[in-house]
């Protein structure tokens, strides 16, 4: 029963983030929807509204999305380029946007890398093995999912900042955590925790041991097992989890706001730079960066829409 | 893979950290001076290098002073701070990390260039705003920052209080006023900074309380003909002050380079750095220079007025102060 | 759900992988999170009442949830609309439309926030037409409304598509020849087998604003009492040297996510008994 239930919170909160596999509620959204494209003219019949109905729930949904999510994005790309193509590019050009640019890979190439190994670790414990308390963990594991950036920003300041828990030791051996990048690396960390174990938890899950067991028992060694048997299978849930990951990552504000120390040129990420340059009338600049980030947006959807693909493709000659 | 990761990830770290010039100072200011920063660090590092034949950098961090403070005493490696206001550089000492009589250690008040209060208005002047009673009346929308967090926002508030303490000559009725004040505020951002562009690029509000330099800069980035500066007969003295932060320029063994670096706002080039940004210069002869470029406004003081910072914080910042007594109203 | 089953698993490797897993979770999220716990510690009861129940901290809580519960009510009624309008009707951009609902997922909070400023201020694109009306948005509680439904929409609509293309046509058919109107079978039938995902995504999307700072202090007026939400109080309360306040302000609200996550659970547990197993 427990084990269900973890389960089952485990589809709802990914998929928001992830696909859902088909753990409990429902399937992948994208194949029965393909499957059920046509409606037969009989059903339509009876599974449908009338026309205006039909056409006010179609007007109000596009309305909604225009405004509420369309035009934000457009008016994004529409400010950075208001000033001409040159300007843009000359904002882009400058050394705090580059050096800000070059900060947030960085930042993103730590976290997103250790998440990986964590996530992939955490999810072989947790989905090839029974064991009590495994609610309680995924439940720990999807905290970040809801607390907010600013705590998660606040904690390492109270770790590790000059008046905190660990800040006098770090101060006399002369390590910088807070308002440097191990601090703002700690802060993305957290934030993008449960992207990747998330993503890999219910994949795994329901592919079961049997494979792998096959492998272990011709003698394979247990590293042998999950690179040679487990990886393939689950490599795209894994590239899914690594790209969402990564957009948040280089993404976080709040966190980040709260440890960086925005030293101009040091530790000032892409969204914070978006902040700084806005605040100094700067605002080409400002949106200049901030489409920067929408443009990484948009390249994750459309990632995101390839490897939602790839993952049903990947899952249906084993369909139910 | 953890193998092959692992030296990636410390590479990455080392390249962050190593390019640099002979000396590398860490300068956290608060919000408006970003660009008098960028003129003074380019000259002074100039300076420097003919004098000593030394490069140095200069980095800079800005932010509302009470956040900036916040960060400092938090562990950021500043070897120089310059905020709005001497409490919040207080506020570092406080924890050991400067010498308590730092604002000694320099000449006037460690403050080499001052400021005041001014308005900004709409161009035209449509509300008619000519001093800080029309700032009370019904109608009129100000924009200031919040005190608690904002250095130049104190200096506003204390202005108004001020201005109020001496023409009605009671607390009391400086209380009413300053309450009143800000009972016509309809936004209260974090920085100086922050409330500028509220006024200035989101078009809210009828006037806005501002740094002297922060309203000539607002002129200079959007034109003189959407806004105009309004100077009160009277406000108050604003010297955001100067230190170097022992602690860190010690451990760091910068004190030198940073010393010469706040010493180098005394000379002459430094003070028309300061002037040409619109900071009042406190040397004579350049303050004589640019005298057009500043209004006739008569100044009290801190002292004056309140009798310093600490007690000034105490009373009306403090939790439990006169502000949160106004604000709850 | 055959996964459930529980399986004696031959496979190595159970005890390291969960001792890493502990290992980096205990680094990562429960120290830090226990360092906030033991910073509270620090305050006596009162004390810690006195932060939580002063007028300023009030405000701002009341602020982020109320605005956080009405947002989330609007992601509900226009998360089934959009819901509905994608899953059951074929329209030019569809497709487009579908994938569009993910941007403010993955859309950096900090530029929706200078978007949505830019979008809502008194001289925007939308912000003009609606100060003809008398209608401000920018710097009032309307703006981190607005903020609050832009990042929560894709939770309600994500949580629920799926529900809906999975429903059993039957049912409908079965209603609809039965002699059920259709306005009976969306509400009496079709409905009612949603509550479980639609509260769910209220759940989450309601969650998510709660906590939301980026993409909301750039819109909100920020004003103590009226537009200051909890979050920006935290980082105030930080810049004015009073950790303890902060901190006890941020314990509310970790306590207050704990409680949704636990509601979710519990909603998930009375969706699986509600639906029959296929």
């Amino acid at each position: 029963m427990s084990m269900q239930t973890g389960l089952a919170t485990s589809t709802t909160q990914l998929r928001t983030y992830a696909p859902a596999t088909d753990v409990s509620v429902a399937a992948p959204a994208p194949r029965l929807e393909i499957a059920r494209a046509e409606p037969g003219t009989a059903q339509r019949n009876l599974r449908t509204e009338p026309g205006p109905i039909r056409f006010i729930i179609i007007a109000l949904a596009i309305a909604f999305l225009s405004v509420f999510v369309v035009l934000p994005l457009v008016v994004v790309f529409a400010s950075a380029l208001s000033k001409g193509v040159v300007a843009y590019v000359a904002a882009l050009a400058e050394p705090e946007a580059l050096a800000a640019i070059k900060l947030t890979l960085l930042i993103a190439a730590i976290s997103v890398t250790l998440n990986l190994v964590f996530g992939v670790v955490a999810a072989w414990a947790i989905s090839k093995f029974e064991f009590t308390g495994k609610t309680f963990l995924i439940t720990l594991i999807d905290l970040p999912f809801s607390v907010s950036p600013v705590i998660s920003g606040l904690v390492f300041v109270l770790l590790f900042g000059a008046q905190g828990y660990f800040g006098p030791w770090l101060q006399a051996h002369n390590v910088h955590v807070l308002f440097a990048v191990p601090g703002i690396a700690l802060a993305t960390i957290f934030v993008t925790f449960p992207f990747v174990a998330r993503a890999l938890i219910p994949l795994m899950q329901e592919q079961g041991t049997q494979e792998e067991e096959a492998a272990i028992s011709l003698g394979a060694s247990g590293l042998q097992t999950f690179f040679r048997v487990t990886l393939p299978n689950i490599k795209w849930g894994l590239l899914y989890g690594v790209l969402l990951c990564n957009a948040r990552a280089m993404g976080e504000f709040g966190a980040v706001s709260v440890v960086s120390g925005h030293i101009r040129g040091e530790t000032n990420t892409m969204p914070l730079l978006v902040e700084i340059l806005y605040n100094e009338y700067q605002f080409v600049a400002s949106f200049a960066i901030a489409s920067l980030l929408a443009m990484l947006a948009l390249i994750t959807l459309v990632a995101k829409t390839v490897l939602e693909r790839r993952l049903d493709e990947a899952e249906v000659p084993d369909g139910d | 893979m953890i193998r092959r990761i692992l030296p990636l990830v410390a590479g990455l770290l080392w390249a962050s950290s190593v390019f640099a010039a002979d000396v590398s100072l860490l300068n956290v200011s608060y919000d408006p001076t970003r660009e008098l920063y960028v003129d003074f660090n380019k000259a002074f590092a100039a300076a420097y290098q003919k004098d000593t034949g030394k490069s140095v950098e200069i980095k800079q961090s800005h932010g509302g002073s009470g956040s900036q403070a916040r960060s400092v005493i938090d562990g950021l490696q500043a070897d120089i701070v310059t905020l709005a206001l001497a409490y919040d550089i207080d506020a570092i000492a406080g924890k050991g990390l400067l010498a308590a009589d730092w604002q000694k250690r320099l000449p006037l008040n460690a403050s080499p260039y001052t400021s005041t209060i001014v308005f900004l208005v709409r161009k035209g002047n449509p509300k008619g705003i000519k001093d800080w009673d029309d700032l009370i009346k019904p109608g009129v929308a100000v924009i200031t920052p919040n005190p608690k967090t904002s250095g130049g926002a104190r200096w506003n508030y204390l202005a108004a209080w001020g201005y109020a303490q001496k023409k009605f000559g009671s607390a009391d009725k400086a209380k009413k006023f300053v309450g009143d004040l800000y009972q016509n505020v309809p936004v209260l951002d974090t920085g100086a900074r922050g409330s500028t562009v509220t006024f200035v690029e989101r078009g809210v509000g009828d006037v806005l309380l501002a740094w002297e330099n922060e309203a000539f800069l607002a002129l200079r980035e959007f034109g003189a003909d959407k806004f105009e500066i309004v100077a009160p007969p009277q406000s108050i003295l604003a010297e955001p002050p100067v230190a170097v932060v022992d602690s860190v320029a010690d451990k760091k063994g910068t004190r030198a380079v940073a010393e010469a670096y706040l010493k180098y706002w005394y000379t002459k080039e430094g003070q028309e750095i300061a002037a040409r940004n619109s900071y009042r210069p406190r040397d004579a002869e350049i303050a004589k220079e640019y005298e057009k470029s500043f209004a006739k406004v008569e100044l009290f003081t801190i002292d004056d007025v309140f009798g310093g910072w600490t007690k000034a914080q105490k009373e009306h910042f403090a939790e439990g102060g006169i502000f949160d007594q106004i604000y709850k109203n | 759900m055959t996964i459930a089953v529980a399986r004696r698993s031959t496979l190595p490797g159970f005890g390291l992988t969960m001792g890493l897993t502990l290992t980096w979770l205990s680094v990562i999220i429960l120290i830090p999170l226990a360092a906030l716990f033991l910073k509270t510690f620090e305050l006596s009861l009162d004390q810690f009442w006195g932060i939580v129940t002063s007028r300023r901290t009030l405000n701002a809580l009341k602020i982020s949830f109320g605005l956080s519960f009405a947002a989330a009510c609007v992601n509900l009624v226009m998360g089934t609309i959009i819901v509905w309008a994608l899953v059951r009707y074929r329209f030019p951009g569809r497709r487009l439309f579908d994938a569009i609902v993910d941007i403010p997922f993955a859309l950096p909070t900090a530029v929706a926030g200078v978007a949505l400023t830019q979008l809502f201020a008194q001289k925007g694109w939308l912000g003009a037409p609606l100060a003809e009306l008398g209608i401000k948005v920018a710097f009032t509680p309307i703006g981190i409304f607005i903020a609050m439904i832009f990042i929560g929409i894709p939770f309600v609509v994500r949580t629920v598509q799926p529900v809906l293309i999975d429903l059993d046509p039957e049912i409908e058919e079965a209603a609809a020849s039965l002699g059920a109107n259709r306005w009976h079978t969306v509400f009496r039938v079709i409905l009612p087998s949603l509550i479980p995902a639609l509260l769910t995504g209220f759940a989450l999307a309601f969650a998510r604003a709660i906590g939301e700072y980026g993409s909301v202090i750039f819109i909100a007026g920020n004003l103590p009492n009226v537009s200051e939400i909890a979050p920006l109080l935290i980082v105030i309360r930080l810049s004015e040297f009073r950790y303890a306040d902060a901190t006890a302000i941020a314990v509310v609200m970790l306590v207050a996510s704990f409680l949704i996550i636990f509601l979710i659970n519990r909603l998930q547990r009375w969706a699986q008994a509600r639906i029959p197993v296929h």
